[in-house]
């Protein structure tokens, strides 16, 4: 066993340090609000914050961070480990990170995607020139994916498309749809599903927003009608959505917002420095930061899993189980986080964003807020223990 | 990174998994938990010819020169067979103590014994404050003539009553800070004035009572230097407490494993009780937990055998692995129903246990404060 970091990770640690240093602007952490493992108050799911975002991804693309958990041959550097690294270090400063169109569609199209295909998007994505949302949720199909009605008709050239997505985040300022539809009705549950690209400025799209809990214009209600899609957009197989679906789930688990983990205990701790014999009393304190250190253990926990899901992935394993725990973990942990840093901060812990007595520039209440949306998106908790159950540990589906 | 364990690694714990399964299957843990001593020689001497109390020692003094971590695979295996014997008083209380800082001819003299199974050692520290901090060690060293005179009552002490010799925590100097006034001696158990007596615990640790009256001993016992005893507590501690939790998480890997199986094959409502989403859920949550704290297990054990600073790493493994042993239990009894609250199945073997090793070395609670403390020094600085 070894649990150091090689110094070619470290010195990428120090790299991605200075640089999210240099371009972050000067207010940026007076106008970020990202809380850890939620998927409302992201900076890059918002249209304010898109200029900045689009600059700063291609800043990232230049550098080769956006392809950087790639197989070499598709310009990537193939390191789990620097993409932990990576998202680690610009989740600490509360900066975009991932993107879909990095995470599930570089490493999708490399897995499925035709040598036409890896042509033509492989080096716009990696080039932070081209942003996908995801197709997936409907509004009768959450967690049962299976069930989407939405459907693309074959019409020789081109598909059709009819149908309506939800809980489509950053819709509104992406550029093309990640879309699953279903292209054989009479498939069973599980089957005839196509995945393709649909580009945003199609006829026939239309995207409405839909105002999260926190206020923020994250995520929409996207409907699609008569809209015509060519099939060189296809991606993987016709009929093999579902499973293409699957491919970069594991990629997709890393993302969890490590850092943020770290940056808001950070702040916590000092804010109960700061408050004790203020807005703390003398004789809580010990409770207080008897939280703390359980909170810090927990945050060291998901950094063991952290860790452990990039480097099995970098040794050529699927961490079925173990991303699942990692998202699992981290999102429960969001809420644990926002829930004890309430109780620290008492009754000035609701107090709103712009309220002049609210601490922490107000970050907690929102926080608190967010904190509801990691252990729903993406795979609920619920879905994310049957599957380290059942295809983990082998326990019998009925 | 590397999160495999190595090749001689693997090859220890499947040795050991072996010899445990056929030497000490959960009928003959029974035994041994009934019988008085809670002690088994025959066992203990066949651990000894496999080498695992010398696993540590270096080759010069009669052992086979393995690291830390080496011993950490070991112990979670024999946490996860329960294997009841004073192995972690002798090794980790015993024999890492006198390999740190005991003289050259105390280390010849005593470390082959102890590496052979030959002698059986423990630490007495705790006293009735229950707590494992300097400042409540009390219990007197005075100087007497030319040598001192133990007085004065240690409880919690592992396997005292087999125990052949007993290293003492005693405070020599009432005036100094806490930290600086410990002297640690080595005491032969048949020494007159030592009187013990066994608590009776869930645990399977045997706690005594060890009551020390006029107990005379020289300079020439006293291992790390007069006042200089605490250091070498605290050093103790770290492995000891690292230890225990590896213990902890190898039972809770048991318990895991024994409820899987049972809930493919026990039946209820027509279908297995593991086909249903809440008995699976628990199932994904024991895994989950056990998965995270024995990474922080191994990453502290790791830091001590590279000798990096661990104390932080340390304190959260070991509360981490106490309070995941605790939780999977309990849900393992859950899984169970009503055959785990027999006498006749295993459970109970594990439940007893777990409460007892994570209250156990001050706790999880005392682990907790010491991270707090680091924290806020740290951040401070």
């Amino acid at each position: 066993m070894d649990f150091a970091f090689s110094e070619e990770e470290l010195g990428f640690r120090r790299e991605v340090e200075v640089f999210a240093r240099e371009e972050l602007p000067a207010d940026w952490d007076d106008r970020a609000l990202y809380w850890p493992a939620g998927y409302g108050t992201m900076s890059n799911f918002e249209a304010e914050f898109k200029p900045f975002c689009d600059q700063f991804m291609r800043k990232m693309g230049k550098r080769g961070w956006l392809s950087i958990g790639w197989p070499v041959e598709y310009g990537g550097m193939r390191s789990m480990m620097k993409q932990a690294i990576l998202d680690d270090v610009l989740t600490y400063y509360r900066a975009p990170s991932g993107e879909v169109s990095t995470i599930i569609g570089g490493h999708t199209i490399i897995g499925v995607g035709s040598d036409e295909m890896k042509r033509k998007w492989l080096p716009r994505i990696a080039a932070g020139e081209v942003r996908f949302w995801l197709g997936y949720s409907e509004p009768n199909a959450g967690s049962d994916l299976s069930s989407i009605k939405t459907s693309a008709v074959d019409r020789g050239d081109e598909f059709v498309v009819n149908g309506q997505k939800i809980w489509s985040s950053a819709a509104h300022i992406a550029d093309y749809a990640w879309l699953l539809a279903k292209t054989d009705p009479n498939a069973s549950k599980h089957a005839g599903a196509t995945l393709m690209l649909v580009d945003n400025r199609s006829p026939g799209i239309t995207i409405r927003p839909i105002i999260n809990i926190c206020g923020i214009h994250s995520f929409n209600e996207v409907f699609f009608d008569d809209v015509r899609v060519p099939k060189e957009n296809v991606v993987g197989g016709i009929n093999q959505g579902f499973y293409c679906v699957m491919l970069a789930l594991q990629y997709e688990r890393i993302f969890v917002g490590a850092g943020t983990f770290r940056r808001v205990l950070e702040e916590l701790i000092q804010y109960v420095k700061e408050n004790v014999g203020e807005r703390i009393a003398p004789c809580d304190s010990g409770g207080i930061k008897r939280k703390l250190a359980e909170l810090a253990t927990e945050i060291e926990v998901l950094y063991g899993y952290y860790w452990r899901t990039a480097w099995m992935m970098d040794q050529g394993l699927i961490p079925e189980i173990e991303s699942s725990i990692l998202k699992l973990f981290a999102t429960e942990l969001s809420r644990t986080l926002a829930s004890t840093a309430m109780d620290i901060l008492g009754p000035y812990g609701p107090l709103e964003r712009g309220a002049r007595w609210a601490p922490l520039k107000g970050r907690i209440s929102l926080g608190y807020l967010d904190a509801v949306s990691g252990p729903i998106g993406a795979g609920t908790s619920e879905v994310q223990r049957g599957i380290i159950a059942t295809r983990g540990l082998g326990l019998p589906r009925r | 990174m590397d999160f495999n364990l190595s090749r001689e690694q693997r090859m220890l714990r499947d040795a050991a998994n072996d010899f445990l399964a056929n030497e000490c299957p959960k009928a003959r843990v029974r035994e041994i938990e009934k019988s008085a001593d809670g002690h088994d020689r025959a066992l203990w001497e066949k651990m000894g010819e496999l080498g695992w109390m010398g696993l540590i020692v270096p080759e010069a003094y009669g052992g086979s020169g393995g690291g830390f971590l080496d011993l950490v695979v070991l112990l979670e295996t024999m946490g996860y067979h329960l294997c009841p014997s004073p192995y972690f008083a002798t090794v980790l209380l015993g024999s890492v103590p006198i390999l740190a800082c005991g003289s050259e001819a105390r280390k010849e003299a005593l470390l082959p014994e102890l590496a052979a199974a030959k002698r059986i050692a423990t630490l007495a520290l705790t006293e009735t404050g229950g707590g494992i901090e300097a400042e409540a060690i009390r219990v007197p060293g005075r100087i007497r003539g030319s040598g001192f005179e133990i007085d004065g009552v240690k409880l919690f002490v592992s396997y005292a009553h087999v125990a052949d010799v007993l290293l003492c925590a005693v405070r020599t100097d009432e005036s100094a800070v806490p930290e600086m006034g410990v002297t640690l001696f080595l005491v032969e158990r048949d020494q007159p004035g030592i009187s013990i007596g066994p608590m009776k615990s869930l645990g399977d640790e045997r706690p005594c009572e060890v009551a020390f009256s006029g107990v005379r001993v020289t300079e020439g016992e006293i291992v790390g230097g007069f006042n200089r005893g605490w250091p070498i507590v605290e050093s103790v501690l770290g492995k000891a407490s690292v230890a225990l939790g590896a213990q902890m998480i190898g039972g809770a890997q048991a318990v895991v494993d024994m409820a899987l199986q049972y809930a493919k094959e026990r039946t209820q409502f027509g279908h297995p009780i593991g086909s249903f989403q809440s008995i699976q859920h628990y199932f994904a949550d024991m895994w989950a937990d056990i998965l995270g704290s024995r990474d922080l297990l191994y990453r502290a054990a790791w830091k001590i055998t590279e000798n990096l600073p661990a104390a932080g790493d340390v304190a959260m493994a070991r509360a981490r692995a106490g309070k995941t042993y605790r939780r999977v239990t309990t849900l393992g009894h859950q899984i169970f129903g009503a055959i785990g609250f027999t006498e006749e199945h295993d459970m109970h073997l594990y439940h007893r246990r777990s409460i007892a090793m994570d209250l156990a070395l001050g706790g999880a609670e005392c682990s907790y404060r010491s991270i707090a403390n680091g924290l806020f020094d740290e951040a401070g600085a």
